[in-house]
């Protein structure tokens, strides 16, 4: 059974993203109306999360590297913002894309040894760098100021909005806008060239393609969304410290990733709702049972560890590649039941699937 | 998001995926519990709901994680003996890891979710920062900030109140100390590179002359700060020359500096902020990694500090004995008395003592009048008088020099109190005896 | 020039430790060309195991050696269960692993142990040695390090020169297949390889403790400089994995003697990088014919 032509969403890349990201920015608004303050608040924070998560997915997806350090260069878009909007008095959005530029250019510096690296090489400058971001700020203290940070003040709301639900939408909007210019990278002639590097890196420079440019500029692009959601988190954090920038902030980017699929664009929303949701579910599980306060205390860590190793494991393409093959299975099944020779759409989502490009 | 179930082409299951994702969203976000309708949020006739952020996993975690529940075992205590105007305090513990990204997102579920009245005892000074202009801006109280920053008297904020002497201050105290006894001596500090040690360093500057100074020396405070011991950092205060050392540093960071200048076999004098000099904490450390070649208590031996809650070993001090007998009953994670336990319970019963002051009318602004009215007049477990006041919201006003011997720290010298400008003066009045509100009455 | 002294002492000792971490991810990538991120958790493992013993008034060294062994079979066993099921999987999939591996046992080590701090006794006096008048930034202990750590190489390098484990090691590395049809059994080579790693991690946890307090996040910046260490060295061979370790030693110990304490975890970055810049597979790696 085909879809009716006008039901179908364009093929041009452009506008079959844009109208993806409306009809689901359209959705997150009217979520962000009928939900409480708080869980508007969370609904901000999955978006800076996706945002960051989508980076590094395109990162390891698509260039097939990793960073364990990309906490680093949330870092350096937070500090950016952070200290724009102290001493200028700007539009939210140049701050913001001061964030971005500040991030692609610290991406594209580190990444320049990664164009010859070899995957753990990479994750072991990467890692030393997350450690290192944090001690800058009380080098440079007078800049940074030190330990206590930089204040940001929460955006003002227009009229009677909520500040919690303006935080949401600005975060949100500042997500979605940031998938559809990664989608429409990888989708461009230059986000095949980088699936043909990676697939085949001799064959590629044969053609006439430049991996190690190739490879810095992905660097680059990757650190750029995480610089987004750096900017995006001053704001919603009000505070940006060393603190917030530990190992762990990006040991959990690399957690949401796996758990949402790595390499795909939509499971970065899954692995910010995990980030965002299971130390909380965690946090509620363990209050009913009568564990001991140390036990207590590290159980969202362990919960994340174990996570990470079993679906490495057991399902290395992450919930969006489960929900992928589950979907095909019913499509299989329909097609059986009906007789439907229906040929499935060609793949829409704008990465490769995940069987092809994760780990 | 309702899309018809026939669709199946991937382009719309791509489309409804996102849609998908909101709808958890929402589903999981419809559960947390909506604001009751009272007066005051987080008061009821029967119960008063108070909220907390503290690490109790992670590199922080270290004593700080005992602080919280000591505070709440003074909370049951009062509890089991009939609340507070009839009131029990329902006390929430968060564990935010010293990670502001945590602290934010919690504190906002405490006051939105949990609909808290108050948070009390906060611990650090980035993570409570990361939350000031939040609370305030919904009027919320933060009391008692587990802090010693000289940042939480500031006009902006009025909701929220310190609670250690600020470090400038306690910098202030040991500095004159310092200049009047070891006169004459080369001093060298160490200290931890962020607001603690700065502030500190702030403090000491004014007291003590430049020119006497040997050197400067610091470590980080993050994960990788003490990696690699601090032997470099001590080696150099030895080679400048200094008699006296002063620590500004976490008690991980003094017995490490303790070390490192056993291994060097120096012994300069040393001066040890309150934060970094738990005797029995320090003991603990230095006996088990120094067992072979020196008691650790020996190395602590001589050491001067500050103290602004009565001695830990101070068996016959009403409060110690006090606080010993409600966290042996009803603080369940409890293992050892010291200088955090003592912390803790002091945070406790400050907290009820507001609480007790702003009245059985109890508002979010009465509150915060009573604290600032009444505040220097509580019956405080500390040695000194809060110094809360409409233009303070410091706590603890000073504290005495004390010198650690044999594991017991004696006092040296009256108590001190001062200001972050102001001039140092004495304070003569004596421990405030335990009311009636906690003799089980 | 007593600080110069010092600071290389100190430098030298701390590197030797950063070279016996370095010696476990080397013989791990020999192995499986696998860079295992949880080697420093998994190292604060035997450590608190060495802990329990001592608690229990075990003697020392008995509780020393139970430490190492554990190392041993914890190794092996992460090799069995987590390790082995990736194995012609992309890259990326065991560094994912260990790093969930790394969170896992932290947070494990942290709900039996605690997340406090301890100290640890060390095996010798950490009081420094004199020399005339001079007192030394060098103890027994020390000493004690440098022999365990020398030892340790000696025995891994005769190992794998000498003995038919050893050749049968470096076949499996190099050449699984070729090793497979000659009758290697690789598996069971390559758990030895993880088994031994891990008891170079557990030496380094035992060695480190005593000088910076026990904790579940002790060996977290502690891999840091191993791996660089390891990368200075080439990430293939034992010599260059002591050399890395005292060359990255003596740089931290200088740079955050000379330069202050924030430039120690910049500097082991910096370094990185442009070490990695000039030679992608670390300095004293052989130059290896392009793969095509």
């Amino acid at each position: 059974m085909k879809l009716p032509r006008w039901l179908r969403l364009p093929t041009q890349p452009l506008l079959r993203h844009l109208l993806l990201a409306v009809a689901g920015g359209l959705v997150l608004y009217v979520i962000t109306l009928s939900v409480s303050q708080y869980d508007n608040l969370e609904l901000a924070e999955i978006g800076w999360y996706a945002i960051a998560i989508a980076g590094l997915s395109v990162l390891t997806g698509v260039n097939g590297q990793i960073s364990l350090g990309h906490g680093a260069f949330m870092a350096v878009g937070a500090y950016s913002a952070g200290l724009m909007m102290e001493h200028f008095d700007l539009p939210l959005i140049v701050p913001v894309l001061v964030a971005v530029g500040a991030a692609a250019v610290i991406g594209g510096l580190v990444g320049l040894p990664a164009t010859r690296l070899k995957g753990p090489y990479l994750a072991g400058v990467t890692l030393a760098l997350a450690f290192a971001v944090q001690d800058l700020p009380n080098k440079f203290s007078s800049l940074f100021n030190g330990d206590q940070g930089i204040i940001v003040n929460p955006p003002t709301p227009p009229g009677t909005v909520p500040a919690e639900r303006w935080l949401a939408w600005i975060t949100l909007f500042g997500a979605v806008v940031g998938m559809v210019i990664l989608a429409n990278f990888l989708r461009s002639r230059f986000g095949r060239s980088l699936r043909a590097v990676r697939d085949d890196e001799i064959a590629a420079s044969a053609a006439g393609l430049n991996p190690a440019r190739l490879r810095v500029l992905t660097f680059a692009v990757s650190a750029a969304a995480a610089g987004l959601a750096g900017g995006l988190f001053a704001l919603w954090s009000g505070i940006v410290s060393p603190d917030s920038f530990s190992l762990f902030l990006s040991i959990q980017l690399l957690a949401g990733m796996v758990i949402g699929g790595s390499g795909s664009l939509i499971g970065a929303w899954w692995g910010a709702l995990a980030l965002v949701y299971i130390p909380e579910w965690t946090q509620n599980v363990s209050g009913h049972f009568n564990l001991s306060a140390g036990v207590k205390a590290n159980m969202q860590n362990a919960v994340f560890g174990l996570l990470i190793i079993v679906i490495m494991m057991l399902a290395p393409s992450g919930i969006q590649g489960w929900l992928r093959s589950l979907w095909s299975a019913i499509g299989r099944l329909a097609r059986r039941s009906k007789g439907d020779s229906d040929q499935a759409v060609a793949p829409l989502t704008s990465t490769p699937s995940p069987e092809r490009i994760s780990p | 998001m309702k899309t018809t179930p026939r669709m199946r082409s991937r382009t719309l299951m791509t489309a409804s995926l996102l849609g998908a994702v909101s709808l958890v969203a929402a589903a999981c976000g419809t559960t947390s519990a909506k604001p009751t309708a009272t007066t005051t949020p987080g008061v009821t006739a029967s119960q008063i709901i108070l909220g907390t952020t503290t690490p109790l996993s992670g590199p922080a975690a270290p004593g700080y994680s005992e602080i919280a529940p000591a505070a709440g075992a003074i909370f049951d205590y009062v509890n089991a003996h009939g609340g507070i105007f009839g009131r029990k305090i329902k006390f929430i513990i968060d564990n935010d890891q010293y990670n502001p990204t945590l602290t934010v997102p919690m504190t906002k579920q405490l006051v939105q979710a949990d609909n808290v009245f108050a948070t009390v005892g906060g611990l650090g000074t980035p993570t409570q920062l990361a939350v000031q202009p939040y609370l305030n801006s919904q009027k919320i109280p933060q009391l008692f900030i587990a802090s010693g920053c000289a940042c939480w008297t500031d006009s902006k904020y009025p909701y929220s109140f310190g609670f250690q002497p600020n470090y400038i201050v306690e910098g202030k105290i040991l500095g004159s100390y310092v200049k009047k006894n070891f006169a004459g001596e080369k001093v060298g500090y160490l200290y931890q590179d962020d607001e603690f040690g700065l502030d500190g360093v702030k403090g000491l500057d004014q007291e003590i002359s430049k020119s006497s100074i040997a050197g400067e020396q610091n470590y980080q405070g993050t994960s990788a700060g003490l990696a690699a011991g601090l032997g470099n950092q001590i080696s150099a205060l030895k080679n400048a020359g200094a008699k006296v050392v002063v620590l500004y540093t976490i008690p991980a960071a003094t017995a490490l500096a303790l070390l490192a200048a056993a291994e060097l076999r120096w012994s300069p004098q040393w001066v040890i902020s309150s934060v970094g000099a738990d005797p029995p904490t320090l003991a603990g450390l230095l006996s088990s990694f120094s067992k072979k070649a020196v008691t650790g208590t020996a190395l602590l031996n001589g050491a001067i500090t500050n103290a602004y809650l009565p001695p830990e070993s101070d068996a016959s001090n009403a409060w110690v004995k006090l606080s010993k007998s409600i966290l042996t009953t009803y603080d369940k994670g409890y293992t050892a008395w010291d200088g955090n336990a003592e912390y803790g319970a002091a945070l406790g019963y400050a907290t009820v003592e507001l609480l007790e002051a702003a009245g059985k009318n109890l508002t979010r602004p009465g509150l915060i009048k009573a604290l600032e009215t009444d505040g220097s007049k509580f019956a405080t477990s500390g040695l000194v008088p809060f110094t809360y006041s409409a233009s303070d919201h410091y706590g603890f006003s000073g504290s005495e020099i004390v010198k650690i011997e044999n594991g017991n720290v004696n006092p040296v010298s009256p108590i001190y109190e001062s200001t972050n400008t102001g001039p140092i003066t004495t304070y003569t009045g004596s421990q405030a005896p335990v009311p009636n509100l906690f003799k089980g009455a | 020039m007593g600080r110069f002294v010092d600071l290389t002492l100190n430098g030298f000792t701390y590197g030797v430790i950063y070279a016996a971490v370095a010696l476990g991810l080397v013989l791990i990538w020999r192995a499986t060309r696998i860079v295992n991120f949880a080697q420093g958790a998994l190292a604060t493992l035997t450590t608190y195991i060495a802990v329990s013993l001592l608690d229990r008034s075990v003697n020392y060294w008995l509780a020393f050696a139970g430490a190492l062994f554990a190392g041993l079979v914890i190794g092996a066993l992460t090799e069995r269960v987590f390790i082995r099921p990736l194995y012609g999987k992309p890259d990326l999939n065991p560094i994912v692993v260990s790093i969930g591996l790394l969170i896992l046992v932290e947070s494990i080590a942290g709900a039996i142990w605690g997340s406090g701090d301890r100290g640890f006794e060390p095996a010798f006096s950490q009081i420094g040695i004199s020399v005339g008048k001079t007192h030394l930034e060098f103890s027994h202990f020390d000493v004690f390090v440098l022999a365990s750590v020398l030892v340790l190489m000696v025995g891994i390098l005769v190992l794998f020169r000498w003995t038919n484990l050893g050749l049968r090691m470096r076949a499996s590395a190099f050449a699984p297949e070729v090793a497979r049809l000659l009758g290697v059994r690789v598996g069971r080579i390559l758990t030895t390889g993880w088994a031994l790693a891990t008891f170079a991690g557990a030496l380094a946890g035992l060695l480190v403790a005593p000088k910076v307090l026990l904790s579940p996040n002790m060996m977290d910046p502690i891999l840091v400089y191993g791996f660089a260490a390891a990368v200075l060295g080439g990430l293939d061979s034992p010599l260059g994995a002591l050399v890395g370790g005292i060359v990255t030693g003596l740089g931290i110990s200088y740079v955050g003697g000379y330069m202050g304490s924030s430039m120690e975890t910049v500097g082991a970055a910096v370094l990185l990088i442009v070490v990695l810049s000039i030679r992608p597979e670390g300095i004293f790696s052989r130059p290896s014919a392009r793969r095509v």
